[in-house]
């Protein structure tokens, strides 16, 4: 049995929405003949000829186009080449993508497709993760997806939504990232909005999503050997946010650790955090934690990235902090 | 009788007959014209003396003296088309099929209207009838309505074509050029009519763009440039109903420019003092509406009596439909979902 990757199950579904639904199509820089930077459309403009379109390099006037497609019946999926360019189609994100269905009654059914978070030697400018700044505004749905199994399913799911969907599909995990099959349906797949134990535990909660759930999955196994016992919980889309899932996770553990791979400031870490605080309280043993990227700019060489964003043994660090307070 | 001779007196039969047709259109479309630019005016009227009795909270920015180019677009335009209008186009608005009754429901915020209180003023639409709700954010549309005419292309529907409007301030965002830049990219059925009032709010264009003329930038864009005299109507129609026809036989877009000037401030709370008397007193600062009504009346197509009698049905549609809109409800925050997304899986889990 071959395995898949991230990436391919990204490709595979975009390839079965392509098939099962005349309504979508795809447009992004470089997406057609060449597909993609990372090839996430590989073959695709060919095999759906007509519906695989390259755009000018204009982020603001591609989500501008998905918008008015959208609201004239189509499910567009726009490719951002890094997620980081997206700011530049901001203002088309955020005000008119995520206002329509509020203001007019018409539903918006967009994808953007954000190729997010570190890499080594990436940089400031294409190793940003901006799950926290889209899901600041309402009527975006964020998604997150930290397995091969939810790239696929979510992708699938976010096309077929009536919302806008900001889709972070985390670079880091498009090769690094295996499963051997994939889920014949998103109907297989755990609810849309609905968070999953990476792993039980009993001793404290890591609250995290993408790329930072292997990291916490890791630092989890390695306090195995200090005799704890951690939950990892993975959040899979960040708004809606589960905060059922959240708050049982931390009812059985007493202590809660954040980890993202973002900055922390108003970021995703700090909205669970506040919720807890002010929903669980009481059932926590310890005040919660969270662990983010130091607040600098994504740095370049690898050594400073290594330190820059959270790792395995930063995880264990702070959860060694946390199970001693 | 030779048969050249029956041949050349039918031919000049069927040329007269479709002379008169033509001229028969003309007229039709130009009452058509001048009765909107009237609504759009007396409607504006209203709108602003409501916003001075402080019974329309916000900002009120009207079109007058932009009737006329503002209409031209609004009457070319069929159903199926796509409409994006902006600041200054309740006249195209109504010539679209937008009504006086939901224009005044949406400024008073009457729970009745299309926005429901949720947003108001120029922010109106309905886009799934092609009639798309600006964004504040100037230049947004362009790409926008670029996106509906894909859809468009990819449902095989052939003749619809898309417009908006923009003012010359407008044109100097990002947004409007990418949107640009893709419909010749896509060689799309778009008409952008840019309304050059000399103005950006109180920015003279002096400020906002150093190209001597806008329309030079049509052939930057790779699209067709046209010229219309902004406060002729008889000149805008003409103009932009070749625009139009041209982008519906599939040429690919179309960029209108028409300079004018607008006959009040920005908005109802500004007066426009930073225009000077000398440009207002020009050629560019005539007031379309006092034109039309001249050339229609010229042309016998309309009549002293007729123009008066209008002027006083829309008053009085003005005026009932304002005072019926004034007794309505509206919105009830505790009837709200506030909820913003569509899918009623999400409900209130966010
Ligand atoms: C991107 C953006 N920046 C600023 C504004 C605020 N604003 C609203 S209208 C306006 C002036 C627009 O001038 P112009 O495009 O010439 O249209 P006009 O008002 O003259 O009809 C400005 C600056 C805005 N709406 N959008
Ligand atoms: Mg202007």
């Amino acid at each position: 049995m071959s395995s898949i990757t991230y990436l391919e199950a990204i490709r595979l579904a975009q390839q079965r929405a392509l098939k099962e639904d005349p309504r979508v199509f795809i447009y992004g820089q470089d997406i057609g003949a060449f597909g993609g930077a990372f090839k996430a459309t590989k073959n695709l403009a060919k095999e759906f000829p007509g519906r695989v379109l390259d755009a000018p390099i204009s982020e603001d006037a591609m989500v501008g186009l998905a918008i008015g497609a959208a609201i004239e019946g189509m499910r567009p999926i726009v490719e951002m080449q890094f997620a980081d360019f997206s700011t530049c189609g901001f203002n088309q994100i955020v005000n008119q993508a995520a206002t329509l269905h509020y203001r007019t009654g018409t539903p918006c059914p967009i994808v953007v497709r954000l190729p997010s978070g570190g890499t080594p030697g990436s940089g400031p400018f294409h190793s940003q993760s901006m799950e926290a700044i889209y899901a600041h505004y309402p009527g975006l749905v964020v998604m997150t997806p930290a397995t091969v199994e939810d790239a696929y399913t979510m992708l699938l799911e976010a096309i077929s939504i009536d919302d806008p969907v900001i889709f972070c599909e985390h670079k880091f995990l498009y090769y690094h990232l295996k499963a051997e099959s994939l889920p014949s349906a998103p109907a297989e797949a755990l609810p849309f909005g609905k968070a999953r134990i990476a792993r039980p535990g009993r001793d404290a909660t890591i609250v995290a999503y993408s790329a930072m759930v292997h990291e916490a999955l890791a630092a989890a196994e390695e306090l195995v050997q200090d005799g704890y016992d951690i939950e990892v919980v993975d959040l899979r889309t960040v708004r809606p946010i589960d905060t059922d899932t959240i708050l049982a996770s931390v009812a059985r553990t007493g202590r809660l650790l954040v980890v993202g791979e973002a900055w922390p400031w108003g970021g995703v870490a700090s909205e669970v955090i506040a919720r807890v605080a002010s929903e669980g309280f009481g059932l926590l043993d310890a005040p919660p934690q969270r662990l983010n990227a130091k607040e600098t700019p994504v740095p370049y060489h690898p050594a400073l990235w290594g330190t820059h964003r959270p790792t395995a043994s930063s995880v264990a660090n702070s959860l060694r902090q946390l199970l001693e307070l | 009788m030779t048969k050249a001779n029956s041949t050349k007196s039918k031919g000049s039969e069927t040329k007269s007959s479709e002379e008169s047709s033509t001229a028969r259109v003309n007229r039709e479309l130009s009452r058509r014209a001048y009765r909107t630019m009237l609504e759009a005016r007396l409607l504006e009227e209203k709108l602003a003396a409501l916003y001075r009795s402080g019974k329309i909270v916000g900002g009120v920015f009207l079109g007058r003296g932009q009737e006329a180019l503002s209409v031209a677009l609004g009457v070319h335009l069929r159903r199926g088309d796509i409409y994006a209008p902006l600041i200054r186009d309740q006249a195209g608005r109504l010539a679209f099929g937008d009504t006086i009754l939901d224009t005044l429901r949406t400024y008073l915020g009457s729970s009745l209207g299309s926005m429901r209180g949720r947003d108001g003023n120029i922010h109106r639409g309905r886009p799934s009838e092609g009639y798309h709700a600006m964004i504040s954010h100037l230049g947004a549309m362009v790409s926008t309505v670029c996106g509906s005419l894909v859809a468009k292309r990819f449902h095989g529907e052939k003749s619809a074509v898309g417009a908006t409007c923009i003012g010359e301030g407008g044109t100097s965002t990002g947004s409007f050029h990418e949107g640009m830049n893709m419909a010749a990219i896509e060689n799309l059925p778009l008409v952008v009519v840019v309304a050059n009032n000399q103005y950006s709010y109180s920015t003279p264009n002096e400020r906002q763009f150093a190209c001597s003329d806008l329309l030079a930038r049509a052939a930057g864009y790779g699209v067709s440039g046209h010229r219309a005299v902004g406060n002729d109507l008889v000149d805008c129609l003409g103009v932009i109903g070749k625009a139009v026809a041209t982008a519906r036989r599939g040429e690919g877009p179309q960029l209108v420019v028409a300079d004018l000037l607008r006959l009040v401030g920005h908005g109802e709370h500004d007066d426009a003092s930073y225009i000077p008397e000398v440009m207002k007193k020009s050629p560019l600062g005539r007031d379309c509406l006092e034109l039309a009504r001249q050339s229609l009346i010229a042309q016998e197509w309309l009549s002293d009596d007729e123009a008066d009698s209008w002027h006083k049905a829309v008053e009085k549609e003005v005026e009932e439909t304002a005072s019926k809109v004034l007794r309505e409800p509206a919105p009830d925050p505790s009837e709200e979902d506030w909820n913003a997304f569509a899918s009623p899986s999400l409900g209130r889990n966010l």
